[in-house]
């Protein structure tokens, strides 16, 4: 009888609850149907990937999902099927999706942090907002824009590419080199390009948390005999680890995203083994060639692959005492 | 005497300490600057051949200044109607989707930041899941499909009202403003939608100028949304797109479509005297600098913008 009456005094306080927040409720409801609507119903096109869809003219695409056969996971192992074409491409894709990522990371993730030290050591202030508002401007250029500066930049000294001018005039090398030709290149231009557009932008958070760091700390190292090298390392970087652990396992979660632009305009012929990533198969192979199934299967390993990765991340992480995302 | 202790100085280990800051900001400050010239150079070089006669800057070799200057490049860029039609729909779906992101957002922000809100736990999970759950281009494509948006202008703005990590940025923010000006406000019998309005906004420009800059930037240099959805309609094209199908000509990208608005700009100065690469670095320009000019206002927002957005949870 107790329990009875608990309960129904636990459901009409909540009820009263709802009622008397009919306006935060107002004001949020709509937006989250809305979310429902654009990130979460679109998943019901998940069985695509599990299905022969073809698109058929005159019919919407509940109807064509409604008709498709279901299959399986047939069109899972036509991607993974490394003797077909179609397989070995997706695999090389994969490959370079991950090559490209991790070496963004790697490069971005040291340079950004010996940037914000090197900043950090700026002691005029006037001086520091300026270079800072320079290193920063580049995130502002769309990706189209950066890619275009890219194929100016590493063309060849007669089509004006600087980098290559730059080379030669240091002699740091006898030849031009034919970046965009040779696929070897292609990962470190990927990389490249990210580190001058992002470079100055990913300093802010670090920075951010070493201006956090106690001043007394320094003071006491100073008086200890510590030198400029070894309070950087054994006091700025000591006190910023929690940001870099964090920034570290949320990226991992992009660890299967190596952006398109880049990819996309830069990539030809020649260097299509080592330039095509999973976005760049999925919207070749995917949609252009209209194998709606293998495209959306790719799409869904992705993401499977990426959550996953981050989760152990963030396990093992926690598990040694470390920061967790979630 | 004063010789002598001269040289006892210089035989003490230590007098080398005392060029170590001179050296180090020296070096630190030169790798500084370079790093500078690294990041501008790209676009004052572009500008340069902007402005730079078309026919000359095949020859190659400009790097900071135009060796013959022109505006010609500028004035055939405007006289191309597919070029400022895509300009003015560039600025159209921005202006849309930085209002109606703004107001929502913060509604949703506002809503989310109340404590004592029954469905905030639900809802926040909900939004931050989208960062990293990913439904896929075809889902996507077929969602707008049946909802009537491809190759209309709702595909522009739609889509984009609500993004994940602005959300947290402003929740985050108002989190941070003292509970007594809610508590005051309700005591005077303001009721939610007021407070939210009257009380909170006024409070929160610059994580809502912060908000602004981060969608108009992304709003502005979008261009996949025209290329999947829009791309068949030309009234439709926004400056990114076009700018987008000059370099596909360019470098050769055959699926994207010839780059037939450099063609079109050429023509439409009359001229020889204006190549697609000169076309391009005036497009460029044209496309880089309405955000290169609200940026100096607002910079001073977005560093604390990017930290809020930092905060765990």
């Amino acid at each position: 009888m107790a329990k009875v009456g608990r309960l129904r005094m636990g459901r009409g306080r909540l009820a009263r609850k709802y009622k008397l927040q009919w306006a935060l409720l107002l004001m949020t409801v709509p937006w989250f149907l809305y979310r429902l609507l654009f990130s979460y119903v679109p998943l019901i096109g998940w069985y695509i990937a599990f299905s022969d869809y073809r698109p058929r003219i005159g019919m919407s695409p509940w109807q064509q999902i409604m008709q498709s056969d279901f299959v399986g996971l047939q069109n899972f192992r036509m991607l993974l099927d490394t003797d077909t074409v179609m397989g070995q491409r997706f695999i090389q894709s994969v490959i370079n999706t991950f090559g490209q990522a991790i070496l963004t990371q790697i490069v971005g993730f040291i340079a950004a942090i010996t940037l914000s030290l090197m900043l950090h050591e700026v002691r005029v202030n006037g001086l520091k907002k300026v270079i800072q508002n320079i290193l920063y401007l580049p995130h502002f250029l769309s990706w189209v824009i950066v890619a275009s500066l890219a194929s100016l930049a590493l063309a060849l000294p007669v089509s004006g590419g600087i980098i290559n001018e730059f080379l030669l005039w240091t002699r740091i090398i006898r030849e031009p080199i034919h970046f965009l030709a040779n696929p070897s290149y292609f990962w470190g231009i990927v990389a490249g390009t990210h580190l001058w557009r992002n470079l100055g932008w990913n300093t802010i958070i670090y920075l951010a948390a070493m201006t956090a760091v106690d001043p007394n700390l320094y003071e006491a190292a100073s008086i200890d005999g510590a030198n400029r090298y070894r309070k950087m390392w054994h006091i700025t970087l000591a006190c910023i680890r929690p940001t870099i652990v964090m920034l570290l396992i949320m990226n991992t979660g992009w660890l299967l995203t190596s952006g398109f632009e880049i990819q996309w305009f830069l990539g030809s012929g020649v260097n299509i083994a080592r330039a095509e990533n999973i976005d760049i198969f999925i919207l070749r192979y995917g949609i252009q060639m209209q194998n709606f199934g293998i495209a959306t299967a790719a799409g869904i390993m992705r993401t499977f692959v990426s959550i996953t990765l981050l989760s152990i991340v963030n396990f093992i992480s926690g598990r040694l005492g470390g920061e967790r995302l979630f | 005497m004063k010789k002598n202790k001269n040289k006892e100085q210089n035989k003490m280990p230590r007098k080398s300490i005392q060029w170590e800051p001179i050296i180090f900001h020296t070096i630190n400050f030169t790798l500084l600057i370079g790093l500078c010239i690294i990041m501008i150079y790209p676009m004052l070089n572009q500008l340069a051949i902007a402005l730079n006669d078309g026919l000359d800057a095949i020859r190659g070799g400009i790097r900071l200044w135009p060796r013959e200057f022109t505006l010609e490049n500028f004035r055939a860029v405007f006289a191309t109607h597919t070029i400022v039609d895509a300009f003015f729909m560039s600025v159209y779906r921005t202006v849309i989707t930085v209002i109606l992101n703004i107001i929502i957002t913060f509604m949703l922000a506002y809503a989310l930041s109340r404590r004592e809100f029954v469905l905030r736990k639900v809802i926040t999970i909900v939004f931050v899941l989208t960062m990293y759950f990913d439904p896929g281009l075809i889902p996507h494509f077929l969602l707008m499909q049946s909802l009537g948006m491809v190759n209309t202008f709702h595909i522009y703005w739609v889509p984009n009202l609500i993004g994940a990590f602005n959300l947290i940025i402003m929740r985050t923010y108002i989190r941070g403003i003292s509970e007594s000006y809610i508590e005051s406000a309700r005591l005077d019998g303001a009721g939610e939608f007021r407070i939210c309005w009257q009380v909170i906004m006024p409070l929160c420009k610059p994580v809502i100028a912060t908000v602004a800059l981060f969608v108009a930037v992304g709003s502005w240099n979008a261009w996949f949304d025209n290329f999947i959805f829009n791309a068949g309609t030309q009234r439709l094209a926004v400056l990114q797109f076009e700018l987008m199908r000059l370099l596909a000509a360019a470098t050769g990208v055959g699926q994207a479509g010839q780059g037939h608005a450099a063609q079109a700009a050429a023509a439409a100065a009359g001229v020889a005297q204006v190549t697609p690469l000169t076309i391009r670095a005036a497009i460029t320009v044209v496309a880089a600098v309405p955000i290169l000019m609200v940026y100096p206002f607002l910079q001073k927002y977005f560093v604390s913008g990017v930290q809020l957005g930092g905060v765990k949870e």
